[in-house]
């Protein structure tokens, strides 16, 4: 089977692959970039657990080929902590409202919910509900990650150059 | 749960894609955004030999004012015409059903046409295209051709479409002035597909008497189905809750809704008289008429 090069940056690395057609960009992620921070759950994008941002936007990592995302910026989990492993205030906000327990969910829940701050600096309770109905979490029963979301914003916006 | 091998082909202008489905014939399947076909490969439900990409054509990804209406390229994401002022002002009711469509980040993927050539009965595109009497243009490497919205959608999952052609341009015309629309679906989960989606939109006089309706429901057959003896109950008459009840009874006639674990058939039919009702109510609501 043809293979073709695949070249994308994740959190501003560059990586380089020679892949099957096939292959899903989360299993790219995971295996031939070494990321394991993105989750595969369903794998038919219901649950939301492969979100990551591609050139800026949320998708569904497990409904998009490897091959399709060449040339692509790419933002994962990793790339949410400082270097010296400081955490993102949104991972913060996780921590201290309760918003993960067994954290399967929690990559793909922070990657939109940064999306969702990005393009909504004040989103109402009803907005953040919106905004991560598309990933499902069995453990918190949702509130402590709408708690963490809510608490997050005006940190972010406050960090955000005006 | 991984897809079987395939030869991956990206074309870079519309006619290439053409051509390659032209020489691949049957073998071959169009990638649109993504979101309903990966899955379908994912479980092995479709294994084309040949994926010809569309996602390296920006030519189809557009929404213009065209007429009273809007033109949009087949592959506009779901999320830009969400985010679109031009839709939400020409077309409100293409507008107010974008965000019922899967999740956020579905719709940063998902397609308008990939939408419509998927065809699910109980999405809300289809529905969308059918009340509001759209056209699309399809292609093929001998030419293109213009389809009706209500000849395009043969029954589950099937349309006119060819194995050799792609749906580039969506044409949706404009509601007439003094016209108000609404889009309402039930779902057992936000983000899931519709139970029963209806789209309604009515055109009044300054008396307040309906001039024209169109009325379209989801999830209630094979095809979106286009519910015309309603439409014939509601012209000429001052709305009335009597009046829409009536005429909302009527599409159960009409409709023959799969029967399975979300909904049994006689619920799915219950609620298009429901929905339909109620579309009605709220599109007369947007002109400010209280029924």
């Amino acid at each position: 089977m043809a293979t073709a090069t695949v070249s994308v940056t994740i959190n501003g690395v560059a990586y380089r692959g020679e892949v099957e057609p096939r292959l899903l960009l989360a299993d790219f992620i995971r295996e031939i970039c070494q990321l394991t921070g993105t989750h595969v759950g369903c794998e038919h994008g219901v649950c939301g657990a492969c979100t990551i941002l591609m050139n800026g936007e949320p998708v569904r990592s497990c409904l998009t080929f490897a091959v399709q995302a060449n040339g692509a910026e790419l933002a994962t989990v990793e790339g949410l902590a400082a270097s010296d492993g400081t955490l993102h205030p949104l991972q913060e906000a996780f921590r201290e409202h309760h918003g993960l327990q067994c954290g399967f969910c929690t990559p793909g829940v922070l990657m939109t919910a940064i999306y969702l701050l990005r393009e909504n600096p004040t989103p109402t309770e009803r907005e953040i509900r919106e905004g991560i109905a598309g990933s499902l979490c069995r453990c918190t029963g949702y509130e402590g990650i709408i708690r963490a979301i809510a608490a997050a914003a005006p940190v972010l916006a406050a960090a955000r150059p005006s | 749960m991984k897809p079987a091998s395939f030869e991956y082909v990206r074309p870079a202008s519309l006619a290439d894609a053409l051509e390659a489905l032209h020489q691949h014939g049957d073998d071959a399947k169009v990638l649109a955004g993504g979101q309903s076909l990966v899955p379908m490969m994912n479980f092995r439900l479709a294994r084309p030999a040949v994926l010809v990409d569309l996602n390296a054509l920006p030519e189809l990804a557009y929404i213009r004012a065209a007429g009273d209406g809007l033109t949009l390229g087949a592959m506009t994401r779901q999320r830009q015409i969400e985010k679109s002022p031009v839709v939400r002002e020409r077309s409100p009711l293409l507008a107010e059903a974008t965000p019922l469509i899967g999740h956020l980040p579905i719709r940063t993927r998902g397609t308008i046409g990939g939408s419509l050539v998927h065809a699910d009965p109980a999405a809300e595109y289809p529905v969308v295209m059918v009340a509001l009497e759209a056209e699309f243009t399809v292609a093929r490497k001998e030419g293109t051709r213009r389809v009706a919205a209500a000849d395009f959608f043969q029954t589950y999952l099937s349309t006119a479409i060819a194995a050799d052609e792609i749906l580039t341009d969506v044409h949706v015309p404009g509601l007439p002035p003094g016209a108000g629309s609404a889009f309402l679906e039930i779902s057992r989960r936000h983000g899931d597909f519709a139970l029963v989606a209806a789209a309604a939109a009515v055109e009044v006089d300054p008396s307040g008497r309906i001039v024209s309706s169109r009325i379209a429901l989801g999830g209630v057959g094979p095809t979106p189905v286009r519910a015309r003896p309603a439409e014939t109950m509601l012209a000429g008459q001052q709305p009335t809750p009597a009046l829409l009840r009536a005429a909302a009874a009527t599409v159960m006639d009409q409709t023959d809704p799969p029967d399975d674990i979300h909904a049994s058939a006689e619920y799915r039919r219950e609620m298009s008289a429901v929905f339909t009702r109620r579309a009605l109510t709220a599109a007369l609501a947007k002109l400010d008429i209280r029924v």
